[in-house]
């Protein structure tokens, strides 16, 4: 590992003003962090602990808004009871997430700024335009079963690992940051930037800015949600694809939907195309794997990774059905 | 890693392991898997992947398990640490959950075995383990390249059962 100071913030302002520098890496579980710095992943040569800085691990689940402090714990907040009967989608994303240890340390919003797993970025070596911007991407030439379909481009064809960021994806998200010019609110949509616009740059995040919560808009649709997730073992593993299905119906009728992927592109996706097919008709199997198709009308496989086309859009299919059985 | 200085800035925390105070110096670098095992000769905990995929280094963190490999020691001050060291009974009697292990021979080599025990600890203590399939969902965490998975299930079974025969 290359050489770091660490230090404790005790309060926002003081993580705030440690974070401007150009070398700092905040550090809140630590779990992927800690993972990045030993394979030599980031130049950071500070470390600046925020999880102790009180007031950011409460979340308000109950109001107009739902708001996750950025520092609130995965495995806490996959056993909170309102959410697993209102926003089962959440829920279970944190479940089907890493493992129990992992969930215990690791926190929402670190959660979100999680690095790509892919290989050629990981190993340190390798040709990748994440790691050294311009040098190229060895990908390209290499093993591509587990790259995206979507967000992608002759600089970088990674994909974005997490499963909390696909379910947000599934609802109206907003990401609060604070700095030392006060707090802004983004768009979830606008708060990861895919690969290929800029595979050097993760989020919109600036130096000096930290994710301080995130908020989710209430809405009925959150008791008919759902997550799936499709991977190679049944559990502990990366998706290779993954769906979130977010459905308000009235009878048999699709009234309102939202679908977002993950597995298969390079952030956060949303698959407006499979929205569209579902509104306002009668939801059947039939129905479920034509909005699953719709949703990766638009893909970009390469040499391995075809396969996830058709297991993507029966992947929509079934979270489209488990979600209409909800309730 | 060439071209890297092999020594950093040095600091000095406090670590509360099984009960006890221990301040150590240390650079920031030290892992909390390596303090426990390099620097207060805990060598129970052990180092698998180090990594985050094996779960061979989970200890219980305030009361939750986590993996020792992925958290700095620094950010463990002040932190009550217990490790596998930390279980036995004041008399020297092992931990039921140890007992369990041994009664259901669920291990083979045993390198994973202190990490399975710690996870199997709070596996029932967060209320997962109603059920075989919940136990080894909540389990996944730690890998045994001995396949010793069904007799640890079983020894979790046996003390999950127990503990609840107890509360009833």
């Amino acid at each position: 590992m290359r050489p770091f100071t660490y230090s404790r913030a005790t309060s926002l302002d003081q993580a705030i003003s440690g974070s401007g520098h150009p070398h700092s890496a905040i550090m809140a579980g630590g779990t992927t962090l800690v993972d990045l710095m030993r394979g030599d992943l980031t130049g950071a040569d500070q470390v600046i602990d925020i999880a102790h800085i009180p007031g950011l691990a409460e979340i308000e689940v109950e109001g107009e808004t739902l708001r996750f402090g950025a520092l609130a714990r995965m495995a806490d907040v996959a056993e909170n009871t309102f959410l697993k009967h209102n926003y089962p989608a959440l829920v279970e994303s944190l479940q089907l997430a890493a493992s129990q240890q992992i969930r215990n340390a690791a926190t929402l919003g670190g959660n979100l700024l999680q690095r790509t797993r892919c290989v050629y970025f990981r190993d340190g070596v390798s040709d990748c335009n994440q790691r050294i911007p311009g040098s190229g991407c060895a990908a390209l030439d290499g093993e591509d079963r587990e790259m995206a379909l979507f967000g992608t481009s002759d600089r970088c064809i990674a994909t974005y690992p997490g499963d909390w960021g696909t379910a947000l994806a599934a609802f109206d998200t907003s990401i609060e940051i604070a700095s030392d010019s006060g707090r802004r609110v983004v768009d979830f949509a606008d708060f990861h930037i895919a690969y290929c616009e800029d595979p050097a740059r993760l989020s919109i995040l600036r130096p000096g800015e930290i994710v301080t919560a995130i908020l989710v808009k209430a809405t009925p649709s959150g008791k008919r949600s759902t997550y799936i997730k499709v991977r190679d073992r049944q559990s502990y593993a990366y998706a290779l694809t993954s769906a979130a299905v977010a459905l308000e119906m009235d009878g048999e009728t699709v009234i309102a939907a939202r679908v977002a992927l993950g597995g298969v592109a390079s952030k956060p996706w949303r698959a407006q195309a499979a929205e569209a097919v579902l509104i306002g008709r009668r939801l059947d199997e039939a129905l479920a794997i034509e909005a699953g198709h719709a949703a990766f009308t638009d893909a970009k496989p390469l040499r391995h990774n075809q396969f996830k086309i058709e297991l993507g859009a029966r992947t929509v299919a079934r979270a489209a059905l488990v979600a209409k059985g909800k309730i | 890693m060439s071209g890297q200085k092999a020594t950093g800035p040095r600091m000095r925390i406090t670590l509360n392991v099984n009960g006890q105070n221990h301040d150590i110096q240390l650079d920031p670098r030290t892992t909390l898997l390596d303090a426990l095992r390099e620097h207060l000769g805990l060598t129970g905990t052990k180092m698998g992947c180090n990594h985050g995929t094996c779960g061979a280094c989970t200890v219980h963190v305030d009361g939750r398990r986590q993996l020792s490999c992925l958290m700095l020691a620094a950010a463990a001050a002040g932190s009550e640490i217990t490790t596998i060291e930390g279980l036995q009974g004041a008399n020297g009697a092992p931990h039921p959950m140890q007992a369990a292990f041994v009664a259901h021979d669920a291990l083979q080599c045993g390198y994973c075995t202190p990490g399975q025990i710690m996870s199997a600890i709070s596996c029932i203590e967060e209320g997962h383990a109603g059920s075989d399939d919940e136990i080894r969902e909540y389990m996944s965490g730690n890998l045994c390249r001995c396949a010793a998975y069904p007799n640890i299930v079983a020894a979790i079974r046996d003390v999950a059962d127990a503990t609840m025969a107890e509360a009833a």
